[in-house]
């Protein structure tokens, strides 16, 4: 906190006076240029992606228009291509992954963070990291091997019988489907998520910490009144980047989500992504139309994600604003 | 330290080509039927295709190697589509596919493109029916295709049950299990339940990837036999090599002669016999004619322009292709494909004759 007027003091600075001044010799602007040049290149890439993913999809956009976007018939053999069930399978899988992978990891950054004793702390924090390391075509296998066939004995029977007056508990119980693609999605993001919560509230600082317990706070008070207000919009951002490897995830869950292009209310029906029939049909496309429409999920997929990521700006920007808040 | 380690590289890269040119040039093999490269300059091929004969191209590559070692071709499997993309790009010397070029993709080629027909590959479909050991399943054309179509949808319905008399087939709901990462493997399945089956033709159609009426979509043939093992009651379509490799049950499938046939490599170059070739060598085989053919069978093929620019190449690839259509065909039956008919060979020999390179034949 303190060192921050320093650095802002020194920013604002001329040209010349960045040519010609003390500190800035030709290896400071030279740094300079080329760090910016770095910056740069993500905003170039960026826009060069979707242009050039937009270009390749001019066909289909020419043929389908809005089309595209709200028909649910994707055949490629007669050349018909509508991609809401890919949106939908990557929003509602992404959001169950979440649904499931946000209260976990949020356990374990405050364990981790707040509860667990020194030497317990870089073990298991390791172990968790360790999680984002394995390959996703491992969890997938582990997927079709291992969860598909619990879920199809143990938990769809069960949750079939309990809460089956609900719609997303209802159908034929493969095993395969939103629900096992969302359960894999949900360990896949769990490390990210939990690793980038344990740095934010390390970040708190610790007077907070002592402020609350000199109130006669409990160690749960002291999590829910000191630690998670100041880390809010740092947790916010965790959760954003565990969303954005949900969304853009492709082995694992073709590998366990069932692949049908079909919406469906139920959790226990197959679904399908906009990334997973990306890899699944680009490489044996060979119809001009039909590369095209695979293009348009591309920058569809794209934009999905940029929307997304937007709002969950506005969102940490709000919740960065509230009383309470603490910035980072 | 890097730049170091890279000249290295280089030194050895340059000493590997130096000994490979001088065996080249000392142990000269007698003439035999197929004809001797004699280029003194090591010659690359690259081509790109079909995931399906890979195993069979990538055993040619290295035995050919073996037997030239100043040829070099490497096969990338990439997938027919990509294939078919990238020998029209011109990327590659030869490209790869399972199922034909269309017209159109043909016209966007800069030259004339050959098909030759390399191998024989079948389809098999593989269950899993616990408590059901009497032997292998029978399934006509019929009951096939209506599982497909979600017309039948347990396993002890009748028009399964009538051709598995003795076998106590449950009642249980069949999970089908189809391909959903494009393939040719789904291309030649399709394709014979379009030929079997007017309403398949009808409703579905024929494709490397279609929209499939019931079931649940794996990736891959190990995604498919995956799923076909830990779903109790499934059914599911695979290339030949993966379902023998891995001991899974195949059923028998009833011919266009009413006979139930297993898919043997000598029930595939049945299919073949049984079905013309036509001149531009490529045609589909599925539900052949002939009494012991295996219904879904298919070619699959190399891409090759007609007339190549450079001289040397365009003779390394001719003599390689008729290397793979005499030796390398012995090798088809050890990694689950079926050789090609002698009438067949005959076909692509003539076709072979007809390659150049700029305008001057090169066998």
């Amino acid at each position: 906190m303190t060192a921050r007027p320093d650095v802002s003091l020194a920013r604002p600075r001329s040209k010349l006076q960045l040519a010609f001044g003390r500190e800035a010799n030709l290896g400071d602007l030279a740094f300079r240029r080329i760090t910016a040049l770095f910056a740069g290149s993500v905003i170039v890439l960026l826009v060069w992606m979707a242009l050039e993913m937009g270009l390749a999809s001019k066909l289909s956009f020419a043929r389908f228009g809005l089309g595209f976007v709200t028909s649910t018939d994707w055949d490629p053999v007669r050349d018909q291509y509508g991609s809401l069930p890919f949106v939908f399978g990557t929003v509602v899988s992404s959001l169950v992954a979440l649904l499931i992978a946000v209260p976990i990891s949020l356990g374990i950054a405050i364990y981790l963070s707040e509860l667990a004793h020194p030497r317990l702390r870089t073990p298991i924090g390791f172990l968790v990291e360790l999680l984002a390391a394995v390959p996703s075509v491992v969890y997938g296998l582990w997927g079709i091997f291992a969860l598909a066939p619990w879920l199809r004995e143990t938990v769809q029977p069960l949750l079939a019988k309990t809460l089956g007056f609900l719609p997303f508990f209802r159908g034929p119980q493969h095993g395969f489907g939103m629900l096992a693609g969302g359960i894999v999605l949900s360990i896949m993001i769990t490390p990210t998520i939990s690793s980038v919560s344990r740095e934010v509230m390390r970040a708190v600082p610790a007077a907070l910490r002592e402020g609350a317990i000199g109130l006669g706070a409990t160690r749960w008070e002291v999590v829910r009144v000191a630690v998670l207000p100041y880390a809010r919009s740092g947790l916010v951002g965790a959760t954003i980047l565990g969303l954005g490897r949900a969304l853009g995830e492709t082995m694992a869950i073709t590998m366990v989500i069932g692949n049908r292009a079909e919406i469906s209310a139920s959790l226990f029906a197959p679904s399908y992504t906009m990334a997973s029939v990306i890899a699944n049909e680009f490489t044996e496309a060979t119809g001009r139309l039909y590369l095209s429409a695979l293009a348009e999920v591309g920058l569809l997929l794209f934009a999905v994600t940029v929307v997304l990521n937007i709002f969950a700006r506005l969102l940490v920007w709000r919740v960065g604003k509230l009383p309470e808040g603490g910035q980072l | 330290m890097f730049l170091g380690r890279r000249r290295l590289l280089v030194l050895a890269a340059g000493l590997t080509f130096a000994c490979s040119k001088s065996s080249a040039s000392t142990d000269k093999k007698p003439a035999g039927p197929a004809p001797i490269p004699s280029q003194p300059s090591p010659v690359a091929l690259n081509g790109a295709g079909a995931t399906f004969p890979n195993p069979l191209y990538s055993k040619w590559s290295a035995e050919y190697n073996k037997q030239f070692p100043n040829i070099r071709i490497n096969y990338q499997s990439i997938g027919s589509g990509g294939g078919i993309r990238q020998i029209i790009a011109g990327t590659v010397d030869f490209g790869a596919t399972d199922a034909p070029m269309k017209s159109d993709e043909s016209q966007q080629a800069p030259g004339k493109l050959f098909h030759v027909p390399t191998t024989l590959g079948a389809v098999v479909l593989t269950y899993n029916l616990p408590g059901v050991t009497t032997g292998a399943l029978k399934l006509s054309s019929e009951a096939l295709a209506d599982i497909y179509l979600g017309k039948v949808k347990k396993w002890n319905d009748p028009k399964i049950a009538a051709d598995n008399q003795g076998a106590e087939l449950p009642a249980n709901d069949i999970g089908v299990i189809y391909r959903t990462d494009g393939s040719g493997t789904t291309n030649v399945f399709t394709d014979y339940l379009s030929a079997v089956s007017p309403e398949w033709k009808e409703r579905v159609g024929a494709g490397k990837s279609v929209k499939w009426p019931v079931g649940l979509g794996a990736k891959g043939n190990e995604g498919v036999t995956g799923q076909v093992k830990t779903v109790p009651y499934s059914i599911g379509y695979t290339e030949r090599a993966y379902a023998t490799q891995n001991k899974l049950p195949m059923a028998e499938l009833q011919n266009k002669a009413g006979k139930f046939v297993a898919p043997t490599t000598a029930a595939m170059s049945a299919a073949a016999e049984g079905v013309e070739l036509p001149a531009e060598l490529y045609v589909s085989l599925v539900n052949s004619a002939a009494e012991a053919a295996y219904p879904i069978t298919g070619y699959t093929y190399l891409l090759v322009y007609a007339d190549t620019k450079d001289p040397s190449k365009g003779e390394a690839m001719a003599k390689y292709l008729w290397w793979g259509l005499h030796e390398g065909q012995k090798f088809a039956e050890e990694l689950d494909y079926a050789p090609l008919p002698p009438k067949v060979v005959t076909l692509v020999e003539g076709r072979l004759k007809e390659l150049t390179a700029g305008g001057k034949k090169l066998l």
